[in-house]
């Protein structure tokens, strides 16, 4: 096989080629899991892919803002924000959690060992021009309004949308 | 003597690529641009990096236990 065999060129239109497709999953609200997502995601980007990240469930948390408060209209949405007040500086550990003593020694140790945080990683995958896109039907599900999301993310979409998109993405990733 | 400098030191992965892919993309082509970090991941990513984006590596070296990559936009 020759080096240029893999390098994929759309057919006809050679000036315009259209850019490798990378998607990615993100259904935890685990920092281990949140950070993996971002680290690939702009990387990803880097490598000139053009990549979109579709936060679901506990994935969602990612993308609230620190002062989001407590969302939801009914009691029970409240409550899942009260127990799960998730925000990138709150993402808890899979493992080793010890109440949130995990996080915040791995958060130290990250620190220390200049590993970009969460935070840092969201930022860069945004001018990164990465695309991050909610889940609609957690938003509903957890009572999350467009104001309760950071700003710079596409607009909510369904399964549907991203299924489209892995369909043609040579990379996808369910972390 | 590299047209863009970009200090990565002390920065871990994935920043060193993020940085050059920034500074390669903001780049004219044919300038050069070198890449100063001391993640040892580096050593690798930033070759695989050159070649999949089709920027090429023109020069790597390590000084001082800090490694080199000078890159051409393409």
């Amino acid at each position: 096989m020759t080096d240029t065999a893999h390098q994929a060129e759309p057919v006809g239109d050679k000036t315009t080629p259209e850019k490798e497709k990378m998607v990615i999953i993100a259904a935890s609200g685990d920092l281990d899991k949140a950070w993996p997502v971002l680290i690939l995601a702009t990387t990803g980007a880097a490598y000139g892919m053009d990549v979109t990240v579709f936060f679901t469930f506990w994935g969602l948390g990612i993308l609230k803002k620190e002062d989001a408060g407590l969302t939801g209209d009914d009691w029970r949405q409240k409550m899942l924000s009260m127990f799960h007040n998730a925000s990138p500086s709150k993402l808890g550990l899979s493992k080793l959690h010890f109440a949130g003593m995990g996080p915040a020694m791995m958060r130290g140790l990250a620190e220390d060992h200049n590993v970009a945080s969460v935070q840092e990683l969201l930022e860069m995958a945004i001018s990164l021009g990465v695309n991050l896109w909610p889940c609609q039907m957690t938003m509903d599900l957890m009572g999350l309004k467009d104001e309760h999301l950071i700003d710079g993310l596409s607009a909510p979409v369904g399964a549907g949308s991203a299924i489209s998109l892995m369909k043609e993405a040579s990379i996808s990733l369910f972390i | 003597m590299a047209d863009i400098i970009v200090d990565a030191r002390n920065l871990q992965c994935p920043m060193p690529v993020l940085k050059l892919s920034q500074a390669v993309s903001g780049a004219a082509a044919g300038q050069t641009i070198e890449l100063v970090a001391t993640d040892r991941g580096a050593l690798s990513d930033i070759p695989a990096w050159s070649k999949d984006t089709g920027n090429p590596l023109k020069e790597q070296f390590e000084q001082d236990s800090e490694y080199h990559f000078v890159v051409e936009k393409a």
